[in-house]
């Protein structure tokens, strides 16, 4: 099994599910609170927040990877920041491919927590307030399970989107074997090579697999959640 | 115990400005729609920040305006009976029913679970999830939810408006054992004349955002000015159970004089709540002979009220004031005055079920 791939292959891979885990596990708890926000509460700037979240979604993905490139760069005002104060680099690093993923997810996340969200009939929660329970343990104990399907739905689609981010990731933080060349990177480097076409058709499978495993995983989770939420 | 609200509030347009203070007991917000009861509930519960008011329950202050006071609704101790139920989807019954006492505080655990599952009969279902139970099961759940929850108050906000005759009369006798055994204090917004009728320790009565009268039931909705209601207006009496005849009817005192209804599931010494509606109240000259009615009682006309061709007399009687609707035309045939003794005769079989209290022993 391990001989089907070769060693760059099985490096690419295991470089994207590792960036595609941290990129939705880190942008979970961001991505509760802006749905939440958006969906609740009524601010200014609230259609601004909202154009934000949604902009790498329309953007094309090379522009993203260069804002990244700026902002976060060894240069960039947030980067040389980071680095200076927490010695945390994004440039070049796989953690900066992470980024680039998390960023480019970040809105189909938020866009399916915010309609669970929508979902939820806000009486419940002032039922749950007259009951005795403060607004954090309203959260956590009528909110959270209610949109638990939502939010899960929204991660898996968050992963898959991330294994698949290619734009944002290579004009950030290039395509270096072993370090940021994942899935799509690794795709795309085997084609510019004359006879790559094998490993790259192999690497297609791979990722055909990963995207349609991650989509059925998450709809059976989705459906039995769903199920338990409303009581059947 | 006893809870005193004084609320001035201004929606712009609409204006609340009122104050009562009611004993314990089951206290009625009654009134129609756009009458206000539901913006003192919600004062009360916290969920509206009124332009000025004090609440208080039992000594405890939940809002003061004056002294800026605002205890947030999860700090209010109150249980709150929603129209329509809101239980916790994701939870079990059992769940829901823990969910409040989780809150309470420890000391303050009094309220046995055993008890209130045996009281609102909800012991079979305490596995089910709410989306299986039917509109009566739930309002029940949700009632024994908010006594879980130790509360200070029971807040309940047209718990049965949403449901059909039958399920009402299904609830009905629980929300009766509720103030005669349990003795928590309840307000109740109702609009249902037979509801205030049964369940009625005090009744505030609003219209536009002001209180136009307030008492017991039987005072209250015998008061001829509540002609607005139609079909609702009636008198509220207190019957004892006397004897149950071979032929099918109970035999009840009231006032030391005999009313006769179609058997009722009650033993004799049991007392109830009768609501008689004005519009099945004749009124005659003397005593009458010959007719199939069952039910007379005589008694002094104390006071009329006309609103065009339709006269309401209120008739003074051993049992309690009687309420008549007739029309202006008998009235003057009859000879009806202040002062004039007069018999009411009641159609015994047009009690409507729900106008019958369950009994208390």
């Amino acid at each position: 099994m391990t001989d089907w791939l070769s060693p760059a292959e099985w490096d690419a891979l295991r470089l994207s599910l590792r960036v595609s885990f941290w990129a939705t596990f880190a942008s979970l708890p961001l991505g509760l609170f802006v749905a939440h926000a958006l969906a609740r509460w009524r601010f200014p700037g609230h259609g601004l927040l909202n154009g934000l979240v949604h902009l790498p979604l329309v953007l094309p993905p090379v522009v993203t990877g260069y804002l990244l490139l700026l902002t976060f760069g060894r240069r960039g005002w947030v980067g040389q920041w980071l680095d200076e104060w927490f010695g945390i680099v994004f440039a070049f690093r796989w953690t900066g491919a992470a980024l680039a993923a998390a960023i480019m997810a970040f809105p189909l996340m938020a866009r399916a927590i915010r309609l669970s969200i929508e979902a939820v009939d806000p009486r419940l929660e002032e039922a749950a307030g007259s009951l005795g329970a403060s607004r954090p343990w309203t959260w956590t104990t009528v909110t959270l399970p209610l949109i638990l399907p939502g939010v899960i739905a929204g991660a898996i689609l968050a992963f898959a989107k991330a294994m698949g981010e290619f734009g944002a990731t290579i004009t950030f933080v290039s395509n270096i074997p072993g370090q940021t060349q994942t899935l799509p990177s690794a795709i795309y480097a085997f084609l510019q090579v004359p006879g790559g076409e094998p490993a790259a058709a192999r690497l297609v499978l791979v990722s055909i697999a990963v995207a349609m495993t991650a989509l059925i995983l998450s709809e059976w989770l989705a459906r039995r959640l769903a199920r338990r939420v409303a009581g059947r | 115990m006893s809870v005193s609200v004084a609320l001035a509030h201004d929606f712009g347009g609409f204006s609340v400005d009122l104050a009562f203070e009611v004993p314990a007991g089951v206290t009625v917000l009654f009134g129609p729609s756009g009458s206000g009861k539901s913006t003192v509930l919600n004062a009360v519960a916290g969920l509206l920040r009124p332009d000025r008011a004090r609440i208080a329950v039992d000594g405890t202050v939940l809002t003061d305006t004056g002294a800026r006071v605002f205890l947030p609704p999860h700090r209010r101790r109150l249980g709150v009976v929603f129209q329509d139920g809101r239980l916790f989807p994701h939870l079990t019954v059992r769940q829901n029913l823990r969910y409040g006492r989780w809150f309470a505080p420890r000391a303050e655990r009094a309220t046995s679970e055993a008890a209130v599952v045996e009281m609102l009969g909800i012991g079979a279902l305490l596995d089910r999830a709410p989306a299986t139970l039917s509109g009566g099961e739930r309002q029940r759940v949700a009632i024994g939810r908010a006594l879980l929850a130790e509360p200070r108050l029971i807040l309940a906000d047209e718990p049965l408006s949403a449901l059909d005759a039958d399920r009402k009369a299904e609830i009905l006798p629980y929300l009766e054992r509720l103030r005669d055994e349990l003795r928590v204090p309840m307000l109740y917004v109702s609009h249902a004349a037979a509801e205030v009728a049964r369940i009625a320790t005090t009744v505030v009565m609003l219209k536009a955002g002001r209180i136009t009268r307030i008492g017991p039931p039987s005072e209250v909705m015998a008061d001829p000015a509540l002609a607005w209601r139609g079909r609702d207006v009636g008198a509220v009496i207190e019957a004892t159970v006397a004897r149950h005849h071979a032929d099918g009817v109970t035999e009840l005192v009231a006032g030391g004089l005999p009313l006769f209804l179609p058997t009722l599931a009650a033993e004799p010494g049991d007392h109830l709540r009768l609501r008689i509606a004005a519009a099945d109240v004749l009124l005659a000259r003397g005593r009458p002979e010959g007719l199939s009615a069952l039910n007379m009682l005589p008694g002094t006309v104390e006071s009329l009220h006309e609103n065009g061709a339709v006269v309401l007399v209120r008739l003074a009687t051993a049992a309690g004031p009687i309420l008549s609707r007739i029309t202006a035309r008998s009235a003057r045939e009859l000879g009806v005055v202040p002062g004039a003794e007069l018999t009411a005769i009641v159609k015994s079989l047009s009690h409507a079920r729900e106008d019958v209290g369950t009994p208390m022993h």
